[in-house]
């Protein structure tokens, strides 16, 4: 059967069963859209080609699936790359497929040219230019299958419109033959045996676990391993809801903003566990004195992340849900039960009540007070999104998340503006479930035009600004260590968030006082549309404990 | 210290540049660079001499397996192997050095492979301390120009390779 170009390419997307596109329609991609009139995949229209990525991302990171978008050449494909480096940061699986101006006019400077692919090559997990119609449906199916295996990424396709338009038989590929890419998947059984001997016989074992324990979907496997052989957890940014928060074992994030408990527990360890972790610097703080007396396993999908920064002793190179499943095949109950750990829990206990994580009541509304009553009025079962400062410490901090794939969060590039759309896409995949944004006064404006896109869907996203006037987290680093010169940090002139939601056809609810936060969270939970709920918050709270960047993470600043 | 990695690429446009782009991404080092298309016409090989200490190295070649294209990575040092460069070299002479640098290109077993009045063009081939020594002797009897290849590298066969 002979199709063109861009039916070629939605047939592709069928077989791979893609329910949804972000994307947003230009010159380069019309004969794409042109048959996507037809075609039986849902397609969202953003406001901005960053946002389509962003909900993709959000997309991906709900559901584990891959998140597809599409935009057009030039401009429409530029406006993508924040977005494709805050996935590639992340490892999350998504493919952007951009417009492209005819091959002839590749390298002419034409009108709504970029050359997206040279600009992409070190964001992406891999890219591609498709020069020939008939390998399309090949680099499609690559696409996807890079995309979601090994250690998942983004991927860009970029297609010129001749191409597009161009007739070719169209043929599927079943299966792929990839000579020089094999992920490895099982763990070495020899390594596995020599970190059980190790984890058996420890007096002060920490597991330290990242973002690879959800997109591997082990948080099964992760907290049977932890609770049979009485290991405590901490977790990264990334890793959040991978071990159930509430659970007894969880000491709660790690690093910068970690807990008091979490970072003296890795600095006193005679063992680290780290799976799916990547020793960032936000976690490690100065690596000289990182976990200084512990032997270190590391297991981890990705080779370049082992000994990167910090040299491991048991490297584990696989997919850590395998890695834990072959663990726990080989735990011996009798082993550990011979190796008390309660000293170890004892000194955990005690740090644990020395310093809480807390703050302090006042005449204004504290930030923290907001996601606590969040949390307690949705008892965590909804999804959270965040953009990037003290809002999205705040919430890694007093939002408890129990289950994977609750958090969407920009971890390593650290994106604002990532959070709403992030939310639309999680919304789009789940409409009956509650989707929340926290965002700050600074992020929310970074893509506040999504608020056309999440009434035009009917989508009830909620967004919560705590607004405190400022670039919160900009303002504490120039409060802590710029001499409180306050350099650009400071809003004078915002939008009235109220107005502006009803603007949109959203319902705006503001709170401005304490006791006025629950009955704006009922209410703003209990409306069925896109809603946003302001938080006018102290403007001078700040995130702690905190480790200054490149300290020990044992020497916090504490409240 | 100085290691010579063989890297076997999928031969397909842009290889080249992500390579390039991953050295200078991540701050490593390329002190030279071949590429070439091997017996098979779908295969190109570039050798690759690249600086570091070993937890570098093991980096890098973690690094290079890591893109896509990439078919294998061999670090050479591991084992014993045969490097060679070229260098095609423009030498100054009059009357009065030909002789002395005919028995250098002799020494080193160059051929002259272009003559005008007052130029030899040289070629010599050898291993990087070969080049760079005939470089220095002829560096005093006036050098006008020089256009070097990066290594290209085989393993030894028949030796046994850490893995």
């Amino acid at each position: 059967m002979k199709l063109k170009g861009a039916e070629i390419f939605l047939e592709c997307l069928l077989r791979e069963q893609v329910k949804v596109i972000f994307g947003y329609p230009g010159g380069s991609v019309l004969d794409i859209y042109n048959h996507l009139y037809d075609a039986k995949i849902r397609h969202i229209l953003v406001r901005h080609e960053q946002a389509a990525v962003h909900a993709a991302d959000g997309y991906a990171r709900a559901t584990g699936d891959v998140g597809v978008c599409l935009v057009t050449s030039g401009p429409g494909a530029t406006n993508t790359v924040t977005g494709i480096a805050t996935a590639y940061m992340d490892s999350i699986p998504l493919i952007v497929f951009s417009g492209q101006v005819p091959t002839p006019l590749i390298g002419n400077d034409a009108f709504q040219e970029a050359d997206i692919v040279g600009i992409t090559r070190p964001c992406t997990k891999h890219n591609y230019l498709v020069r020939d119609v008939k390998e399309l449906a090949t680099v499609i199916k690559e696409a996807f299958y890079i995309a979601r295996s090994g250690r998942p990424g983004p991927i860009l396709v970029d297609l010129p419109k001749d191409v597009m338009r161009e007739s070719a038989e169209f043929h599927y590929p079943e299966q792929l033959t990839m000579r020089s890419y094999r992920p490895t998947y099982k763990g070495n059984k020899r390594q596995i045996a020599r970190a059980m001997e190790e984890i058996h016989k420890a007096r002060r074992p920490v597991i330290y676990a990242g973002g690879g324990v959800i997109s591997s979907n082990a948080s099964k496997e992760l907290t049977t391993f932890a609770k049979k052989i009485n290991i405590p957890v901490t977790t990264t940014l990334m890793g959040l809801g991978g071990f159930p928060g509430s659970d007894p074992l969880c000491l709660g994030m790690l690093g910068m903003h970690g807990t008091y408990r979490a970072n003296l527990a890795v600095t006193n360890c005679d063992l680290l566990i780290a799976i799916g972790a990547r020793f960032d610097d936000r976690v490690t703080g100065d690596l000289n004195t990182f976990a200084p007396s512990a032997k270190i396993i590391h297991m981890d999908i990705d080779p370049t992340s082992i000994s990167k920064n910090i040299k491991v002793d048991i490297p584990i190179v696989g997919d850590v849900r395998e890695i834990l499943k072959d663990c726990l095949a080989i735990i011996s109950e009798e082993k550990i039960k011979k190796e008390p750990r309660a000293e170890w829990f004892t000194e955990i206990e005690h740090w644990k009540a020395t310093h809480k994580l807390s703050y302090k009541q006042g005449a204004n509304i504290k930030p923290q007070q907001v996601i606590e009553k969040i949390y307690e009025l949705t008892r965590g079962d909804c999804i959270i999104a965040t953009d990037v400062g003290q809002h999205q410490m705040w919430t890694a901090q007093f939002f408890s998340f129990d289950r994977p794939r609750t958090l969407l969060t920009s971890g390593g590039l650290g994106t604002m503006g990532y959070g709403f759309p992030a939310a639309i896409g999680a919304q789009v995949a789940y409409p009956e479930r509650t989707v929340i944004d926290i965002a700050g006064d600074g992020s929310i404006q970074m893509n506040i035009q999504e608020l056309a896109t999440a009434v035009q869907y009917q989508l009830p996203v909620k967004i919560v600004i705590l607004n405190n006037h400022c670039l919160g987290m900009v303002r504490q680093w120039q409060e802590l260590f710029y001499d409180k010169r306050y350099s650009q940090s400071t809003f004078e002139a915002h939008p009235d968030f109220v107005k502006l939601a009803e603007a949109y056809g959203a319902v705006g609810l503001r709170a401005s006082k304490p006791d006025e936060v629950e009955a704006v969270i009922k209410k703003g939970l209990s409306t069925p549309k896109t809603v946003i709920m302001e938080f006018v918050v102290e403007g001078e709270e700040g995130v702690y404990p905190m480790v200054p960047a490149g300290a020990p993470i044992n020497k916090m600043i504490l409240l | 210290m100085l290691h010579t990695i063989s890297v076997l690429v999928d031969n397909k446009p842009g290889v080249l540049a992500r390579v390039a782009g991953l050295f200078s991404g991540r701050g490593f080092n390329i002190e030279c660079l071949a590429v070439n298309e091997t017996l098979d016409p779908t295969v190109s090989q570039m050798t690759l001499v690249t600086r570091g200490d070993d937890q570098l190295i093991e980096q890098i070649i973690k690094q290079l397996n890591k893109l896509i294209d990439v078919i294998k990575v061999v670090d050479l040092e591991s084992g014993d192997y045969v490097g060679r460069e070229m260098a095609l070299i423009k030498v100054n002479v009059d009357d009065t050095k030909r002789s002395e640098v005919l028995s250098i290109i002799d020494i080193f077993r160059g051929k002259v492979v272009d003559i005008s009045p007052s130029y030899y063009t040289i070629e010599v081939t050898g291993d990087e301390d070969k080049v760079k020594a005939i470089i220095e002797l002829f560096r005093p009897i006036g050098i006008k120009e020089i256009a070097r290849t990066g290594k290209v590298a085989l393993t030894r066969e028949g030796k046994e390779r850490k893995p």
